[in-house]
């Protein structure tokens, strides 16, 4: 018999049947959907969060108190800003050199308030990252020595609290302590639904101060040219080491922490995949069991191919062929699910996903793989049916 | 093939079996359907195997078609030993020189008329536009040239056992093997068709092998094979009832 004949009887049985072809398929359909859905959720944050890190500015350098690595416990910092000078003569410019101890706590104007993020910096953040001021101007050494008590204000907490109002110069309470507006950043967007602009910058001492601490969380150095980096890396942490010899200091790049990122998200990644591809296992067996009971119902159906001369062979194709075309059309119909539900949870939801060539062609080929795998068993049933038996079956 | 007078010089044997036994299994007890039957059957012969239920006559045809093979003895059919054969060499045997026809029609409930007598084809790699013209052909020839397109549930049980027919002809078998093709008609449709079976015979001259134990569709055939507990107990011969065979 001709594969081509093959195809038709075996579109001919699955027509015949189409309720439960359909709900056959179905375990494939959700299980390759699911694939396709999750594999694109898993890409899409990972290229956020690549973009996200990269847009920080180019040859940076973080400088944090203890190890950095993923599953490390947090250190409590024991950097001052007497550290910032230090880490400025290694590097050569002080200006290069960036601080951050940062706070959540709540920003208001009389009866308009939001809870934010507040971040004390020194004047270079600027120069460090990419950070731009839309109106007004940053803090300045002086505001940073002087403990002047000015803020920056993040874009959604310049609208929250002012609405239409223009705030340069205006008061605004961050956590009960009068602050005056000198600037408003441009807007940064969100991540994961996250408000990237729900923050304020105050001069590192006024944070200090107002959190009543002597510490600051962490140093960012911006190394002159790529090459820079790794020299630079190795000499700040050894000079913090031989400040404080019994603390332990990382230096990390941009592209260490995207490493990093990179092997947690694709680590979840895999775990949801694997549990998305344990469904279209199910959908597979499914697929085997009912192919058993179409087996079974046609019985004579193959005791009687089998008297006009089908061969083992030309029975086990045609029931082989029923199950690889149940499962492929369930991929396909399972891939436009997938691809479908992705643009539709990357238009409607905070989550990004990315549809990755490979990951449809990839359920394809799975899918393809399981009609074949989970067809092989009953198909080979049908081929070894004694015709004698087949044909007295009722 | 054209059949030669009967009662002429030796002709050609369709089917030889030569002290057939099958024994079966059945829940660890051993069962000996057919206990040595020795059978000729000549090309363009027409003969009736009768016997009662549980005679071992089904086995004997089954065994006859190359559906089984016997646990002992040589089965030859067109000269060639079935003990020799590969399943998928027993399959081109059984598509190319035997054709069936059951006492349930065994009719593909889904598809027309026409496409079940083009099935046999179908397993022989005959292409679909031949397929159509053999299979039409075969259906005028069984009367049914204007019912070519209606399903099996649209005929009535002897327009359904006809098709079969067209359909155990269509491949051009030296023999026709039909398991009692009255057993599921009334007596008129049962008549058309053994008259049908008979005109084939003649016509064609494509051996006929009939089991059945209605004396009045085994009266039609020349030869008459008595089957009782697994042996032949009685063959009116092949040159016709009242002929010895030895």
């Amino acid at each position: 018999m001709r594969t081509g004949e093959a195809f038709r009887v075996a579109l001919d049985a699955l027509r015949a049947n189409r309720l439960r072809s359909g709900l056959t398929m179905l375990g494939v359909v959700i299980g390759v959907a699911a694939v396709v859905l999750l594999v694109a959720i898993g890409s899409g944050a990972k290229q956020e969060v690549e973009q996200q890190v990269e847009g920080l500015g180019s040859n940076i350098i973080f400088v944090v108190p203890g190890k950095f690595e993923f599953g490390s416990a947090p250190t409590v910092s024991r950097l001052t800003l007497d550290d910032v000078d230090l880490l400025g003569r290694v590097v050569g410019d002080p200006g290069r050199v960036a601080v951050s101890v940062a706070s959540g706590e709540t920003v208001s104007v009389g009866p308009r308030e939001m809870f934010a993020t507040v971040n004390g910096v020194n004047a270079n953040v600027p120069n460090v990252f990419d950070r731009r001021v839309a109106r007004g101007s940053y803090i300045t050494p002086t505001d940073v020595d002087t403990r002047r008590r000015v803020v920056v204000l993040g874009s959604s907490v310049a609208r929250t609290i002012f609405g239409d109002i223009d705030p340069l110069g205006r008061q605004v309470s961050v956590a009960g302590v009068r602050f005056r507006v000198i600037g408003v950043f441009q807007p940064q967007g969100s991540t994961f639904g996250v408000d990237r602009d729900a923050e304020v910058h105050i001069p590192v001492t006024a944070a200090q101060r107002l959190f009543g601490v002597e510490r600051i969380d962490a140093l960012a150095v911006k190394a002159p040219t790529v090459d820079d980096i790794a020299p630079l890396q190795g000499r700040l942490v050894s000079a913090l080491q031989d400040k404080y010899p019994d603390e332990e200091f990382s230096a990390v790049t941009q592209t260490q922490i995207l490493g990093t990122i990179g092997r947690i998200l694709g680590l979840l990644t895999l775990v949801l995949t694997a549990i998305a591809a344990i469904s279209l296992l199910v959908g597979g067996v499914g697929v085997s069991n009912i192919m058993l009971v179409s087996v079974r119902e046609r019985t004579r159906e193959i005791g009687l191919r089998k008297a006009l001369g089908a061969r083992q062979r030309d029975i086990l194709l045609q029931f082989l062929i029923e199950a690889v075309l149940l499962c492929v059309a369930g991929g396909l119909i399972g891939i436009g699910l997938g691809v479908g539900a992705s643009l539709a949870v990357n238009a409607v939801s905070p989550l990004p996903a990315v549809i990755a060539w490979w990951s449809p062609a990839l359920a394809f080929a799975v899918s393809a793989a399981v009609g074949i795998f989970f067809g092989v068993a009953p198909a080979r049933r049908a081929g070894r049916l004694d015709p004698v038996v087949a044909l007295r079956t009722e | 093939m054209t059949a030669e007078v009967v009662g002429g010089a030796r002709r050609e044997l369709a089917v030889e079996a030569r002290d057939v036994v099958r024994r079966y299994q059945l829940d660890g007890v051993s069962v000996e359907a057919l206990r040595g039957v020795t059978l000729r059957i000549e090309q363009g012969a027409y003969a009736a195997i009768v016997g009662p239920s549980g005679s071992g006559k089904s086995t004997l045809m089954h065994l006859l078609g190359c559906l089984d093979r016997p646990t002992s003895g040589t089965l030859l059919l067109g000269g060639r030993n079935v003990a020799d054969l590969s399943d998928a060499e027993l399959a081109e045997l059984r598509n190319r020189t035997i054709g069936f026809v059951f006492q349930s029609f065994q009719l593909l409930t889904r598809t027309s008329a026409l496409e079940n007598v083009a099935l046999p084809l179908v397993y022989r790699g005959v292409r679909r536009a031949e397929r159509r013209d053999r299979a039409a052909a075969a259906l005028e020839a069984v009367g049914l040239g204007k019912r070519m397109g209606h399903r099996p549930g649209q005929l009535s049980g002897g327009e359904q056992q006809r098709v079969a027919i067209a359909r155990a002809l269509v491949g051009e078998p030296t023999v026709l093997l039909a398991d009692e093709p009255t057993g599921n008609l009334d007596t008129r449709s049962g008549a058309e068709v053994i008259a049908l079976l008979g005109r084939l015979n003649s016509e064609r001259g494509v051996a006929v092998v009939v089991v059945t134990h209605d004396l009045d569709v085994a009266d039609q055939a020349r030869r008459r094979i008595h089957v009782r507990d697994g042996l032949v107990e009685r063959d009116t011969g092949a040159l016709g009832p009242g002929v010895d065979p030895r």
